[in-house]
């Protein structure tokens, strides 16, 4: 906790507050882009491992789910990353610049996935472009949070050497790690079971109701299965993730909380209780970014010779941070209003235009 | 600062090398930014134009307005993806490319950004509202949320130009031995560019949308394809497209006024002019030659540049031989595109006039062919012209990125191999474009069936 507040500052106070405030924003703007984004994400990873008989049924489902808010959901990454470069501008362009091929890989993958998924909604035509879509958008909604997650992962990893001379070392070896593969596994998992869990409540009968709750238990497997592997790659590659993730009560404290709430789930999924399975693992998530972001705080990136890039030290001056920092509180009063009518209108059941 | 620091010792590379990087991270930002800028125009202009049929649907009941208003939704739909993904993509790729320019200017010009994210927001939201809130919504806050989509769009694009426009006219800092000191994110974002360059591309989005628009419909016209449908459509399009078109070069003159004044070597990149002189005169065509510094075949009115850009025929007009070569831009681009720009800009003004006149005192003109056929060729000129203003602005900003502060080739990524990312955007553009044009077209075609309710055809769904 200490940690938290130590850098509150008598003598510039309101500038360090206001600083507080751009660092919750972009947390939660990268909290809810995980949940959001990564559930949108989810729809097409569930698409394509679900057996071909179900295909179809998962498909219509998930567009009645995630149609009218998919745009939406992705404006979360945008705030982040405005607020990364307006805010804290060596962060954005180190990440730039030694991540600039997992980001590639991931914008490409934005790319498609955003307009594959409305070009197979709006072609007026239907005929066999629709599979070229399909595989287009289910393909390239597996890849995107895999490299978010290797992404995420070479941030912590310290495999960012800034002192590299030759491609290799400083552009590739900068992210590609068995720790980044392993993150990138656990996040897409991740994301197929938010989708499949939030899908349970948009769902018509019994029979869809029975197949998404079967496919959430799946996603939870493959979730634990490749949160083991993460754990396995860290100590292979001798970073000390047990010790970040449990060294600390509040690590401790929200691992503990997700597995009280995973044991929940799987009580909800017997009640078929939708709205309370889809909190709870909204939840869980959050607990796991929780944890895994906590340790480090305030620093952001962790490079290879030990030093690093803090949302403290690294912040832009203090006068941008105050200005990102009201923008941001007034552009949530007129936001967060409409985007819950916006979720609240569409998550009733209605017919599909 | 730290970045820096990196970008140095990675830079040990041969020069050749980084010299091909650079120009291919130049062509890429331009590239990106062309291909977005279509969809992002799209996005600020349609919506007004579909509230405008939405209303007239509200208010007579006319079910054609209705068919109308979700056919050209549905485009919407298609292209304002395509312009949102694009948009994702710049917004990396600002950094990606030029990762010390974003380092000093992030924190300065981010403020227009932030905002911006704010409207997009919004934007998403009430798009998502629209789109799906047939049936759903009370019929006028439905119709709301498609004014707020317009409005919203319209906002970003402002303020993301007021972001440019701070690159052409920096401000809200102190530039001091190379720090960048007591920074104001507010004054730079009301820099001295923002207002004719916000209002200048307000006014292109009107004229390149309503004429590409308005150009499809008529072209269906000419087809004897759901005339009534397509008629209804036109004269929305083409009335708004012609009002554009003659607001645009009193705006032009105010923008070019307003570049005389902060950045000369611009202007006389423009113009092609070399000399300093009062009495300047304006040219047309020609291929300039930066080498004899001189101009071939061109006509020249004289007086006329002095007095466009300072309203006084005999003020003299500082010409390129007075700044010294390493600030020149690329002087036959930025000559070649503003020439463009302006033809077109004319063309479409005499092509505004002859419809005004057909609206107001030749009334049998409206059901001609030939006024038809004019608008289908003027089709893609506004969004000609459009792309060419911005090579006008960018390139005629080089060698700087910001403005007298910051070279473009210092701004540039140290990872090498961008060439290879300029190869791959491009194919990932050209493909794209060719899938949303291929979607429109099936779009159009299926008109009579989805949208037209007077088509023997139709099928209410
Ligand atoms: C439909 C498109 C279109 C048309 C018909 C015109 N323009 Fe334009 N022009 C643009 C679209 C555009 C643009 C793409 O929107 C630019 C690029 C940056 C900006 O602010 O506007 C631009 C830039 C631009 C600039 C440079 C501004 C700067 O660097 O800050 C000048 C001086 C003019 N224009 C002048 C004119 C004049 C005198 C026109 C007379 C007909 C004209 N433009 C027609
Ligand atoms: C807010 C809006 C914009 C920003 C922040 C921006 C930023 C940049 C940056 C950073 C560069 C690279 C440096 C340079 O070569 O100057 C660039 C280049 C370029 N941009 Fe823009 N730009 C904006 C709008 C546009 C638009 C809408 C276009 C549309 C076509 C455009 C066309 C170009 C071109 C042609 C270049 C290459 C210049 C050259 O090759 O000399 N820009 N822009
Ligand atoms: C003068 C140049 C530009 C104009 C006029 C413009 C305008 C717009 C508009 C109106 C939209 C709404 C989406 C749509 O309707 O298709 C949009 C989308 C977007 N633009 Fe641009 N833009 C410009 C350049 C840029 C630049 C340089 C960036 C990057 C920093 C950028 C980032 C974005 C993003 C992230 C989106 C997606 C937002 C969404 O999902 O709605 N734009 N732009």
């Amino acid at each position: 906790m200490t940690r938290l507040i130590r850098l509150i500052n008598p003598i510039n106070r309101y500038s360090t507050i206001m600083l507080y405030v751009v660092i919750v924003f972009l947390w939660a703007s990268i909290c809810l882009y995980l949940l959001l984004g990564g559930a949108d994400f989810g729809a097409g990873i569930v698409e394509l491992l679900v057996r071909r008989k179900h295909k179809l049924r998962v498909r219509t489902i998930m567009s009645h789910a995630i149609g009218p808010i998919w745009e939406a959901n992705h404006m979360w990454l945008i705030i982040a990353i405005v607020i990364l470069f307006v805010g804290f501008p060596a962060i954005y362009t180190t990440m730039s610049i030694y991540m600039h091929i997992p980001l590639v890989a991931m914008l490409l993958g934005i790319m498609a996935r955003g307009t594959a998924f409305v070009f197979r909604s709006y072609d007026a035509v239907a005929d066999e472009w629709q599979r070229v879509y399909t595989s287009i958008y289910t393909w390239s909604s597996v890849i995107t949070p895999f490299f978010l997650g290797i992404i995420a992962a070479a941030t912590v990893a310290r495999t960012i050497d800034v002192e590299a001379n030759d491609f290799i070392a400083a552009y590739v070896n900068s992210w590609l790690s068995w720790f980044g593969v392993a993150i990138g596994v656990f996040t897409t998992s991740i994301c197929g079971y938010l989708a499949a869990t939030y899908a349970i409540g948009a769902v018509e009968n019994e029979y869809d109701c029975t197949l998404m709750i079967h496919l959430a238990r799946r996603f939870i497997y493959l979730v634990v299965g490749s949160g083991a592997l993460v754990f396995l790659s860290a100590s292979l590659s001798d970073i000390p993730l047990i010790e970040w993730i449990f060294g600390d009560f509040i690590g401790r404290a929200a691992i503990f909380l997700a597995t009280v709430s995973l044991i929940l789930t799987f009580i909800a999924f017997k009640k078929r209780r939708a709205i309370a399975a889809r909190i709870l693992a909204g939840f869980q998530v959050t607990m796991i970014l929780l944890a895994a972001t906590y340790q480090h705080y305030p620093e952001l990136v962790l490079f290879k010779n030990g030093g690093g890039l803090s949302l403290i030290e690294h912040a832009g001056n203090a006068k941008t941070v105050t200005s990102l920092a009201w923008a941001l509180l007034l552009g949530s009063v007129f936001i967060l209003p409409f985007l819950f009518h916006l979720m609240r209108v569409f998550s009733k059941r209605s017919p599909y235009p | 600062m730290f970045a820096k620091l990196v970008t140095l010792s990675i830079f040990k590379q041969p020069t050749v090398y980084i010299m091909d990087d650079f120009i291919a991270a130049r062509s890429q930002m331009a590239v990106s930014l062309g291909f977005h800028i279509i969809f992002a125009c799209v996005g600020m202009v349609m919506p007004f134009f579909m509230a405008i049929s939405h209303f007239i649907y509200l208010k007579t009941g006319n079910a054609i307005y209705k068919g109308l208003t979700k056919a050209w939704s549905k485009g919407v739909a298609i292209l304002f993806a395509t312009g949102a993904v694009s948009g994702t993509m710049l917004s990396f790729e600002l950094g990606l490319l030029w990762p010390t320019f974003m380092e000093h200017a992030g924190p300065i010009f981010g403020m227009p950004f932030s905002l911006e994210g704010t409207a997009f927001f919004i934007e998403a939201i009430a798009l998502g509202f629209f789109l799906y809130g047939w049936d759903r919504l009370k019929p006028w806050f439905h119709w709301v949320t498609g004014l707020i989509v317009g409005l919203s769009g319209l906002a970003s694009g402002i303020l993301v130009v007021a972001a440019n426009a701070w690159m052409n006219s920096p401000a809200g800092f102190d530039f001091v031995d190379g720090q960048y000191l007591n920074v104001d994110p507010i004054q730079a974002m009301f820099n001295d560019a923002w207002f004719s360059q916000a209002l200048h591309m307000t006014i292109a989005a009107f004229v390149a949308t309503g004429f590409a628009v308005s150009g499809i419909h008529a072209l269906m016209i000419l087809k004897q394809r759901n005339v009534i449908f397509h008629t209804t459509a036109f004269r929305i399009t083409a009335l708004s497209a012609c009002v554009a078109a003659l607001l645009q070069p009193v705006s032009g003159d105010i923008s070019a006024k307003d570049v005389a004044q902060r950045q000369p070597a611009k202007l006389a990149a423009m113009e092609a002019h070399f000399e300093t002189e009062a009495n300047a005169s304006f040219v047309i065509g020609g291929i300039p030659d930066e080498d004899k510094k001189t101009v071939k075949h061109a006509i020249k009115i004289p007086g006329l540049l002095s007095f466009l850009a300072h309203g006084d025929p005999e003020k003299p007009v500082t010409g390129l031989n007075d700044i010294p070569k390493e600030h020149w831009p690329p002087v036959a681009i930025t000559h070649y595109a503003f020439q463009l720009m302006i033809g077109l800009g004319m063309l479409l003004v005499v092509l505004a006039l002859i419809y005004f006149a057909a609206l107001f005192t030749r009334k049998k003109w409206l059901d001609s062919k030939w006024l038809l056929r004019l608008f289908v060729i003027a089709t893609p000129m506004g969004y000609i012209a459009l792309e060419a203003g911005w090579v006008v602005t960018e390139v005629g900003r080089q060698p700087w990125i910001i403005y007298g502060i910051m070279r473009t080739a210092d701004a540039v990524t140290p990872m090498p191999g961008i060439v290879y990312s300029f190869y791959l955007f491009t194919a990932v553009f050209i493909s794209l474009s060719a899938i949303v044009v291929f979607l429109l077209y099936r779009q159009m075609t299926m008109v009579g069936r989805l949208y037209d309710t007077t088509d023997p055809a139709y099928q209410s769904n």
